[in-house]
């Protein structure tokens, strides 16, 4: 590997103790051994359906919990108790719910201000301010509403604040959490495009989390798929939306609709049987294996490994 | 790069955006001047002062509380006696102006009057020591109400600082810090206190005239009582809360920008939950009041001369069948500061914090 990688990830395990009975605890894994690399600039798309653990990865990497094991490598340094406080002011987090990211009783202005105090990003007061003015215009928000709280704003405006918030201390990294499905569709198309501005304008990376394929698709030259707490597929944006190999993938995007109503009726939609087995139960094997039509032996035996199908097309699967 | 189908339909590929965004145009600024139209800002503290001025019985007990409160300042400066001295004609001590009913001369009193000088009448009546007993009154009312102030800020500030610690720390710290607050809750706190009281009587000893020797050493003993016992259920309400607060992103957020935990409790979780804060410690001064009264009463209060609410009651014991009246004085000022306060704290949980209603 000669490229270097703004974010390394190497095999994260979020394990999550659960309660059964009086004193024993089973391991609720919601994020199982989990690696991908992001270079410098680049986007990548974590889709899967809800509770298959992608906010999880995040918080994880911006050591919102501590790991259960694994690496992550953040511009060439390991992340630790000890490095994460530097660290984090190259990666931020942009948060799933807008309603409740941010601080009912904070000004827009201390909100946004907050990591410039953290961090001591300035001399006086009145650089602090026209820094905090800056990015509010950077996010398309109105100057003159710095002093009001946070609930008197709409959710995309709100969200707007929440990205202002993560790029106060110019971050080269953002990892953000589902930032537009709380949104409505409207919005969405709006927000999406803002952080397509940003990301010409600053050169950030981004994790972007979401289960809508199509925004994913929209915005990000990568994409991985997971699937309860594993990535099943990870391939280059296109490719995977030309030629999605897991059959996981498959479904997902069988289920996107088209918009085109002839089309619609030709296209068959793969329907999964079941329904999600429980992260606190897994099946042995491949996890996907209880709702897959190509199902073998092999697959309740094994797991399968992430192989490389040429052009960095990475699947885990025996039959494809 | 659009392809055409065999019905000569475009093509979409199913990942991009539903939107065709060569349809729309942009926004003009006149529209997007619409788009920023916003509400008269509302802050927290307006809101919630609003909606106690709406309330008529929270207003109603304001400005009683306001009456008493002003009275006290303001009545010392006008009633030429003090709360420890005899009263006095002239430079002379007046001996016969013992027990006198309200606004009642004394034999010596109506002969100076006759003689054409001015005195200022005894609105309560005066004590059996010859003292003016409406300016004892106003003095009990200071003392017992800055004690239930004060004493209700102290269990706010330990119970406050305890229960976000314990709250926000939770797991094995949590459940260390709980338990303590099981054990203060479960000790008879009557019991305590007369055991602080007699065994801080006899190893403080104050000398000089300093006011912690004029309060003497039950009230010192007071503030320790609710130092150390009644920030119990100030503690738990407040990790309570702290917990449900906790699970919010913006406590996230702040910590994946590197704020430190004294920053997110302060910051973060402390004004959130300040009504509950601001409820619980307006309810807590009554029950001080009524804490300090009660232990003036069975002689464990303030020291002599100084009177509180509830050693004026007691001392009116004595003469009870002759001067019945020494005793609906205080108990009545007890009373209505007791009862206006738990009312306004009732309005003041409503204005600011709904939900806590029950
Ligand atoms: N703090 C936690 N303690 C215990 N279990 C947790 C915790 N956080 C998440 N989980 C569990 O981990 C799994 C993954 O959750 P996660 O929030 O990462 O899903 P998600 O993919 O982000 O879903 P969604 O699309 O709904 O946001 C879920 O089963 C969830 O119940
Ligand atoms: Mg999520």
């Amino acid at each position: 590997m000669t490229e270097k990688y703004l974010l390394e990830v190497k095999n994260l395990k979020q394990y999550f103790p659960v309660r059964v009975g009086t004193f024993k605890t089973i391991p609720l894994k919601a994020v199982d051994d989990v690696s991908f690399a992001i270079k410098p600039g680049e986007t990548l798309g974590l889709v899967g359906e809800s509770g298959c653990g992608k906010t999880t990865v995040g918080r994880s990497i911006m050591r919102l919990y501590e790991p259960t094991g694994g690496q992550v490598i953040f511009d060439g340094e390991e992340v630790n108790k000890k490095s994460i406080q530097k660290l984090r002011q190259g990666m931020q987090m942009v948060f799933q719910d807008p309603y409740s990211s941010l601080n009912p009783r904070m000004t827009v202005e201390d909100i946004i201000g907050e990591p410039l105090d953290v961090h001591k990003l300035y001399e006086n007061k009145a650089e602090r301010r026209e820094k905090i003015l800056g990015l509010m215009e950077l996010v398309g928000l109105n100057a003159e509403h710095a002093s009001r709280y946070a609930h008197e704003f709409s959710g995309g405006q709100r969200q707007r604040i929440g990205i202002a918030r993560a790029l106060a201390v110019n971050p080269k990294f953002i990892v953000c959490d589902e930032p537009v499905s709380a949104l409505d569709v409207s919005i969405q198309a709006q927000v999406v495009n803002m952080f397509e501005d940003l990301k010409d304008k600053l050169g950030v990376s981004y994790l972007f989390i979401a289960h809508d394929l199509l925004v994913v698709h929209h915005i990000s030259d990568r994409i991985a798929v997971m699937y309860l707490g594993k990535i099943v597929e990870i391939a280059d944006a296109d490719d995977l939306n030309n030629d999605p190999q897991h059959p996981y993938t498959l479904s997902l995007l069988s289920a996107v609709p088209i918009p085109d109503p002839i089309k619609a009726r030709q296209k068959q939609r793969i329907v999964l049987e079941g329904d999600v087995p429980s992260p606190l139960n897994m099946p042995t094997g491949c996890p996907f294996r209880t709702r897959c039509r190509y199902a073998t032996e092999q697959c309740a035996a094994e797991c399968p490994q992430l192989t490389d199908r040429g052009n960095g097309h990475f699947v885990a699967c025996w039959n494809k | 790069m659009t392809n055409i189908d065999e019905h000569g339909a475009p093509v979409k590929k199913p990942f991009s955006m539903h939107v065709d965004l060569s349809q729309f145009e942009p926004a003009t600024d006149a529209e997007k001047m619409q788009q920023e139209v916003m509400g008269e800002s509302v802050t927290f503290w307006r809101d919630g002062l609003r909606k106690l001025m709406k309330n008529p019985l929270a207003v109603f007990n304001l400005v009683v509380l306001a009456i008493i409160i002003l009275t006290i300042i303001i009545a010392p400066m006008i009633v030429p006696y003090g709360y420890a001295d005899m009263i006095t004609i002239d430079g002379m001590r007046d001996k016969g102006a013992k027990n006198l009913a309200p606004f009642q001369w004394s034999e010596a009193e109506q002969a100076y009057i006759d003689a054409g000088g001015k005195l200022f009448p005894h609105i309560f009546g005066t004590d059996g020591l010859c003292r003016d007993y409406f300016i004892r009154c106003i003095y009990g009312t200071r003392i017992s109400l800055s004690i239930g102030f004060f004493a209700s800020l102290l269990v706010m500030c330990i119970g406050v600082v305890y229960g976000s610690i314990s709250g926000y720390a939770g797991g094995k710290v949590d459940l260390i810090m709980q338990r303590i607050v099981d054990i203060i809750y479960s000790l008879p706190e009557m019991l305590i206190i007369i055991l602080i009281s007699v065994v801080l009587d006899a190893t403080l000893k104050f000398n000089g005239n300093g006011i912690l020797a004029k309060l003497g050493t039950n009230m010192i003993s007071i503030f320790i009582v609710f130092g150390m016992l009644y920030w119990v259920s100030m503690a738990r309400l407040v990790r309570g809360s702290v917990l449900s607060i906790k699970n919010n992103d913006y406590i996230l957020a702040a910590r994946s920008i590197g704020a430190s935990p004294r920053r997110i409790i302060f910051k973060h979780i402390l004004p959130n939950c300040i009504s509950v804060i601001i409820v619980s410690t307006a309810l807590q001064i009554p029950s001080a009041i009524f804490t300090e009264s009660f232990l003036s009463f069975v002689g464990l209060g303030v020291q002599a001369p100084m009177p509180s609410l509830g050693s004026l009651a007691n001392a009116a014991r004595e003469g009870l069948s002759s001067y019945p009246y020494k005793l609906v004085f205080p108990s009545v000022i007890i009373c209505l500061i007791v009862l206006s306060l738990n009312l306004l704290g009732d309005g003041l949980r409503d204005a600011f914090d709904p939900k806590l209603r029950r």
